[in-house]
């Protein structure tokens, strides 16, 4: 059981944004969907896109985009909503597309560099590596929470 | 053993067991020689010692105990009951239910003392036999043999023989690893071991227990043996995970001797314990005090009604394979037939659930009578209360939130409303002032009253005394009706009794009992008349899960408003607004109705141009009104209430969400945060 543990540590899943690619900890993921209909929320902070209806569960959405400080971009057949669970607190996030599960090696697994992009280091855990990709890993926790800072 | 799985059948139990001996206890004082009472209380706190005992509560099991013995001198006839040995009963009672709300917050009975109530029992039988007392406080110490096992009549004449030819008893405590997986080898090797030299005379929890795994990672033995301690302790810590192993002496006189030499010797034994920690053990503390178990809400269920929900259930299901049939033959008729049925069905189990989730409103109210009791003694004022309609059922959630707002109310009628004996004389009222709770069910919602014959309420003060804490001003207070000037009793920092007692008047009172009851979607209400009496009315939703609401357009969206909530839905002409100091208003029934405009409250996006014909909305928060302008309605629709969860419960406006038969979302509005 130990082992599997392990294994799974280092398994991500994989999406895109702005043509980059990006990483959630598969642990924290729960299932990810295509984009059904997403009701806005009047008063909500901006990266906020909503409540979907997910089998009868309210969930909220984040837009990652806004939240990451990207440009929006319309919805698409591509995007969906990763619907990942932190701290007991389950959101949605959307994204650009997400294809494919991806495991990393502890070695190919780097400390975020001070400024990377136009992204805010402070979303970034680590940078990790693979072939020719780099893949841009979240820190979950700031994406999600962050409420009250606003 | 594990008792934490049970902690919630023993709190539920206790508070039953305790309500009930409160209800003997008041029966018993007005009847005071009526023994089957005191059979029952008696039976009461055996139950309550049992209980507790077993669950390690030993504070409770002690008073409880001491209770008892008093309860008994009472039964047998060797002590009379007196005013001053109730009271000393209910001091006890209060006291165990403080015990038991410590044990409902913290999983632990708490450091509060009670020996001072134990001495008092003591002295109330102090005339009896001692001894008697004694052999009943052995009875105790065994009773608890969860914690550590006492040495019962049988094994006491083995370990005496054996310490006689020689042999020394030992306590063993063996605390196996919290990881260890297979517990019932270890504790089989630790068993091997222990008997290739000594002899286990008892085990606890029993060996049967043991192999099965039925326990926590604690289990203890006596033995006898001849060799020293320290060996078989080394002994059995070179078996691998063993956390810890505890032996100690069990001394001759411990058996022989009376009860507080027992407990004597344990206290020393503690201290003489030789322990050997391994590494964890720090550790093991920490978690061991962080370990506090989750509660969670129960409510008991009467089996019909679990019939019932089973009959419907088993009815959908024929319901469907029927749906499921008419697909292949396609005949409309007997879809919509179907569609029918389904409908009635889906209604009664609604409304069968929502039977499951009723409590009756007895709950609440069976601690008033033992309140007033209190409260008229203290206060010199005979009060009597008169309770109808406890049989009304509400929501289980409202029951546990609506205590502290009615103990309020309650207070205030007899603190502020019942005038001293002499006042009432000269106006022609009885001496006795009388309370009134009446609950019953009113359309969708349930009604509670609180109704005192008292003094009223003193307009012309409450004024006086808003001016003074500048909640209104001077010229306000002259244009207000007697209406609104009660209602400021409900705002904060206002409090009308000239001297603060303990009992209610440090004007955190009001405004708490409000904010309280809106909270659980209800409203307050009072009538007052001066010199006649109050008469606080509380009206509460029947269930909190499931509304009426009305479903409008704002813009494109959907939202909901709560039906509760709503007066009335009326077309004005654009031109009728009038705006006062930025404000928009509309001449309405010959009142000013405040308009409110949806679409800026939502902040939707419209490009539309404003319509001639609005249609408005008028909601209704206590005597308050104001009209919301939607762009269209829907209909009227039950819907079920779902939280927007942690995320987004920052979001004042929304109360929550539903799901549309379309599988839509649509949110609901909460009208009471918007003016």
């Amino acid at each position: 059981m130990d082992e599997n543990l392990i294994l799974l540590d280092h398994q991500y899943v994989l999406f895109t944004l702005e043509k980059e690619y990006y990483g959630i900890d598969i642990l924290n993921v729960q299932t990810i969907e295509r984009v059904t209909e997403i009701t806005r929320v009047p008063q909500a902070p901006e990266h906020v896109e909503g409540v979907i209806n997910l089998r009868g569960e309210i969930i909220p959405v984040i837009n990652l985009r806004t939240r990451l400080n990207l440009s929006r971009k319309e919805i698409d057949e591509d995007s969906r909503i990763i619907i990942v669970s932190k701290d007991e607190i389950i959101t949605g996030i959307l994204v650009d597309s997400s294809y494919e599960v991806l495991k990393l090696e502890d070695d190919s697994i780097e400390n975020a560099p001070d400024i990377y992009n136009s992204v805010d280091k402070n979303y970034i855990e680590a940078i990790g590596k693979n072939d020719d990709r780099i893949i841009i890993l979240l820190n979950l926790k700031k994406v999600i929470e962050t409420y009250k800072e606003i | 053993m594990d008792v934490n799985q049970y902690l919630e059948i023993f709190i539920e139990e206790s508070k039953e067991n305790l309500q009930n001996m409160n209800q003997n206890l008041l029966q018993l004082e007005n009847d005071q020689q009526n023994m089957d009472l005191i059979h029952e209380i008696f039976r009461i706190a055996h139950t309550l010692k049992g209980m507790s005992a077993t669950m390690g509560f030993h504070k409770v099991a002690k008073l409880t105990h001491e209770m008892e013995n008093v309860l008994q001198s009472l039964r047998s006839k060797e002590i009379l009951m007196s005013e001053k040995i109730i009271d000393i009963l209910f001091e006890c009672l209060d006291i165990l239910e403080a015990y038991i709300d410590t044990i409902v917050n913290t999983g632990q009975e708490g450091e509060q003392d009670s020996q001072h109530l134990i001495d008092k029992l003591h002295k109330v039988i102090i005339v009896e036999d001692v001894d008697l007392c004694k052999d009943e406080i052995k009875d105790i110490v065994v009773a608890d043999e969860e914690i550590d096992i006492k040495v019962e009549e049988f094994s006491k004449n083995i370990i005496l023989k054996s310490i006689q030819q020689g042999y020394a008893a030992y306590r063993v405590r063996v605390e196996l690893n919290s990881g260890c997986m297979l517990k019932a080898a270890r504790a089989f090797i630790v068993f091997n071991m222990i008997e290739q030299d000594s002899e286990i005379i008892k085990s606890n929890p029993p060996v049967e227990d043991i192999e099965d795994e039925k326990f926590d990672t604690i289990f203890e033995l006596i033995i006898l043996s001849k060799i020293d301690k320290e060996i078989i302790k080394n002994k059995l810590m070179n078996i691998s995970e063993i956390e810890k192993v505890s032996i100690s002496n069990i001394e001759e006189k411990e058996i022989t001797n009376s009860p507080e030499a027992i407990e004597e010797i344990q206290q020393k034994e503690d201290t003489n314990n030789i322990e050997i920690d391994a590494k964890k053990e720090d550790e093991k503390k920490d978690t061991q005090t962080q370990k506090k178990p989750k509660l969670g809400k129960t409510v008991r269920v009467d089996i019909d009604r679990l019939d019932n929900l089973m009959n419907l259930v088993s009815e959908l299901i024929i319901t469907r394979s029927r749906l499921e049939e008419i697909d292949e033959s396609g005949k409309k008729q007997n879809m919509n037939e179907a569609i029918e049925y389904l409908e009635r069905i889906t209604t009664s189990l609604h409304d069968a659930v929502m039977k499951v989730r009723m409590v009756p409103i007895e709950r609440v109210f069976n601690r008033f009578p033992r309140m007033i009791r209190d409260l008229s003694k203290d206060l010199g004022k005979e009060i009597s209360l008169l309770m109808s309609g406890e049989e009304t059922e509400v929501d289980r959630t409202v029951i546990d939130e609506i205590g502290d707002p009615l103990i309020h109310l309650i207070r205030n009628s007899i603190d502020h409303g019942i005038e001293e004996p002499n006042i009432r004389e000269q106006h022609g009222k009885p001496e006795m002032g009388t309370v009134k709770l009446i609950a019953y069910p009113d359309g969708n919602s349930v009604v509670i009253e609180v109704e005192d014959d008292g003094e009223g309420i003193d307009i012309e003060r409450v004024k006086a005394k808003a001016i003074k804490n500048e909640l209104i001003t001077k010229e306000q207070a002259n244009t207000m009706d007697d209406n609104d000037a009660v209602m400021l009793l409900f705002k904060s920092g206002f409090s009308t009794a000239e001297v603060i007692s303990d009992i209610s008047g440090r004007g955190v009172g009001l405004d708490v009992v409000k904010t309280k009851i809106e909270s659980l979607g209800g409203i307050v209400e009072v009538q007052t008349s001066r010199w006649v009496g109050s008469k606080f009315i509380i009206r509460l939703p029947l269930t909190l899960a499931i509304i009426q609401a009305l479903l409008v357009n704002v813009g494109t969206e959907k939202y909901a408003i709560p039906l509760n909530s709503i007066k009335e839905i009326i077309t004005i002409k654009s031109n009728e607004i009038r705006k006062i100091q930025e404000q928009e208003v509309i001449l309405y029934r010959n009142t000013t109705l405040p308009l409110l405009r949806m679409n800026k409250i939502l902040q939707v996006n419209q490009q539309k141009e404003e319509q001639e014909d609005l249609t408005v909305v008028v909601a209704k928060k206590g005597e308050k009104s104001a009209g919301f302008i939607v762009d269209g309605l829907i209909g009227q629709q039950e819907i079920v209430i779902k939280t927007l969860g942690k995320f987004l419960s920052e979001v004042k406006v929304i109360a929550g969400a539903t799901i549309l038969g379309n599988g839509q979302v649509a949110l609901i509005v909460d009208i009471n945060s918007l003016f």
